[in-house]
């Protein structure tokens, strides 16, 4: 952005203000086709959060617009609803609980991890724990959902069934185990995650300038302490960066993890239904557009608010990083 | 180049950032388990899919199961016709939406990397604001299956994935920084349109970029699970390999959570779901090609993270 500051202030624009010229005209045609693509896709979808105030139903012949327009305003009604049901606090509270759990982890994690295997002598063994370690992000959350059913599945997984064998009986996905897929969902997070987020690392950990590392080795400094003092100093900026990157998208939960990963199990809810699942429950399931809409539209501008937030404080501290 | 590395790998002066012995050993047996961890589970499943149903009835699932047979395979394959339209499906949606999306986004990436171009704010407002707000789920919903009547449509796959603001500033990005000014301006003086250009002069150049998007691309559209959970529940002839997993998946569950329905309706249910074997086979087949692929591409991935990350 600072760039184009620059540019307008020299004034190098070859021609003077621009008409619409033959160039411009080509250059709209063969774009024409995405443009169109993001006024259906994302645009009218932007104006669909008057639903949030409407009470929606659908008008026989009348399609969307015309059922958005004669359908009655519900003032905040929706949001009374949502609110007054106590759950819809804490399916809030749980989606940022998980979130804020998941941000510190990838704030620590993968740069111990990143640091440690850089460390590897063998570079060869390094790069086959990376790609191995890569392969749970390519993975969609439906087959992830096999892997875990494997281990933990009623009848036949290997967890399920050893714990049987030593006389305990248990149904992971019976409200028994609320208390044990907290830490779940932040271990398959952290396996669908981890080594992603490590080699995006281990490019800013080989990426530092060695001479600092020169210069810590003729002052004496061991390994270690070249770690403390200077790799972690070094990549500060960059992982309180990312921190807050993703304290943008604090009220936006991975769908799949919640609900995909455990089966959608009633019996899990009250560990696993954060605010993307219970808009899709509301939405597919209870056929609650406006409970639904309303979520929706509290989730939109939070995450509005929230990303801003979070790019407003990376301007502050170091400018270069912001996202605009 | 290779044996340069090593050699300024075994001078001196390197081996004092080096750790002791001792250390790299436990480091090495360390990132060895997570690694396995991280792939073990899909071995798992694979020695699933090749167990003996007889043997999982009795044993459960196990890594050295006592009997292995290719029955899960062969009898997917020969009464397979939901198996192989899955397939079908799958392989035409990344296809094509691939190819579209490349397209989508390359054009419009071009575009804005136009400097001259008259609308060229309007369009990055246009490509930015999605970035940072969107109607949520329930207003795509609507608009997708009132307005836009994709319900049951293989359009439903392919549409909403095929276009990406993030893959349209690796993009620019790209074209900004690797185009250069004189050979467009040279063609244009040679009286070439831009489409003209866009295909003759700027992708040819740009293949590094193309394949990096085509990859992101053909990935999101083998792993989507959700717009056909959205979008075309009703028709099984559009259900893609992702979809069919949850099916089944959904179908488990259901009679777990219903120990009371009649046994007749419990026999009937029982009747249509693959055995273990099956299932897991249909996994394998569906993780395969990307298991197989994804080594060789992983520098793509980190690559285009990094292209994206550069402002213009």
């Amino acid at each position: 952005m600072r760039k184009k500051g620059k540019e307008r202030g020299h004034g190098t624009t070859p021609r003077k203000r621009k008409k619409f010229r033959r160039d411009d005209l080509e250059l709209f045609l063969i774009s024409l086709p995405t443009v169109i693509w993001y006024i259906l896709f994302a645009y009218i979808p932007m104006m669909g959060v008057v639903l949030a105030f409407k009470n929606y139903r659908l008008v026989q012949g009348k399609g969307f617009f015309g059922s958005l327009f004669a359908s009655d305003w519900a003032g905040l009604k929706n949001f009374e609803f949502l609110f007054v049901r106590g759950d819809f606090l804490a399916i809030i509270g749980r989606t940022v609980g998980y979130n804020l759990i998941f941000i510190i982890l990838q704030m620590v994690v993968p740069v111990a991890l990143a640091i440690m295997i850089s460390l590897l002598l063998n570079k060869r063994l390094s790069k086959i724990c990376q790609t191995a370690m890569f392969f749970p992000h390519f993975m969609s959350w439906v087959v992830a959902s096999y892997f875990v059913f494997a281990f933990l599945s009623t009848d036949n997984g290997l967890i399920t069934r050893f714990l049987h064998s030593i006389g305990i009986d248990y149904n992971f996905y019976g409200k028994d185990a609320n208390s044990i897929w907290p830490f779940l969902l932040v271990f398959l997070n952290q396996w669908k995650t981890v080594g992603y987020n490590m080699v995006v690392y281990l490019a800013a950990v080989t990426g530092l300038d060695r001479t600092y590392y020169e210069a810590a080795m003729i002052d004496g400094a061991t390994k270690w302490q070249q770690i403390k003092e200077v790799t972690i100093p070094l990549l500060k900026p960059t992982i309180i960066i990312m921190g807050i990157m993703a304290i943008g998208g604090i009220i936006k939960s991975d769908f799949g993890l919640f609900y995909q990963a455990t089966k959608n199990s009633a019996a899990l809810y009250p560990s696993t239904m954060t605010l993307d699942v219970y808009i899709f429950n509301a939405l597919t399931q209870n056929n609650n557009i406006n409970m639904s809409a309303a979520a929706s539209f509290f989730q939109s501008i939070v995450g509005f608010v929230t990303i801003l937030l979070a790019n407003g404080i990376v301007r502050k501290i170091e400018p270069e990083n912001s996202f605009f | 180049m290779r044996k340069k590395k090593k050699q300024d790998w075994e001078t001196g002066e390197n081996r004092f950032m080096q750790v002791s012995k001792p250390v790299n050993m436990v480091l090495s047996i360390f990132f060895i388990i997570l690694a396995l961890c991280c792939f073990v589970p899909f071995l798992f499943v694979v020695i699933i899919s090749f167990t003996d149903q007889t043997s999982i009835f009795k044993n459960g699932y196990q890594f050295f199961p006592e009997k292995c047979t290719l029955d899960a395979y062969i009898t997917l394959f020969e009464n397979g016709a939901s198996l192989i339209n899955a397939i079908f499906i799958s392989v035409l949606v990344t296809v094509a939406g691939t190819m579209m999306g490349v397209l989508l986004n390359a054009l419009m990436g071009y575009v804005l990397s136009r400097k001259n171009f008259a609308l060229r704010k309007a369009y990055t407002m246009l490509v930015f604001i999605p970035m940072l707000f969107n109607g949520g789920l329930t207003a795509s919903y609507l608009v997708n299956t009132q307005l836009l009547n994709l319900r049951n449509s293989i359009w439903a796959l392919i549409l909403p994935v095929a276009v990406n603001s993030f893959y349209i500033i690796v993009f620019r990005t790209f074209f900004t920084s690797t185009v250069p000014e004189e050979l467009i301006e040279s063609a244009k003086m040679d009286g070439a349109s831009q489409l003209r250009i866009f295909f003759k002069v700027v992708i040819p150049i740009s293949l590094p970029a193309m394949a990096t998007i085509g990859l992101f691309l053909s990935f999101a559209y083998w792993n989507d699970w959700q717009n056909a959970l959205l979008y075309v529940v009703g028709d099984q002839k559009l259900w893609p390999l992702q979809y069919m997993l949850m099916r089944i998946e959904k179908d488990i569950m259901f009679l777990a959570d219903n120990p009371y329905l009649s046994d007749m309706t419990m026999a009937a249910m029982r009747q249509n779901l693959p055995e273990d074997g099956i299932r897991m086979a249909l996994v394998v087949i569906t993780v395969t090609p990307i298991a197989l692929i994804y080594p060789f591409f992983q520098k793509y991935f980190i690559s285009g993270l990094t292209v994206g990350a550069v402002k213009g």
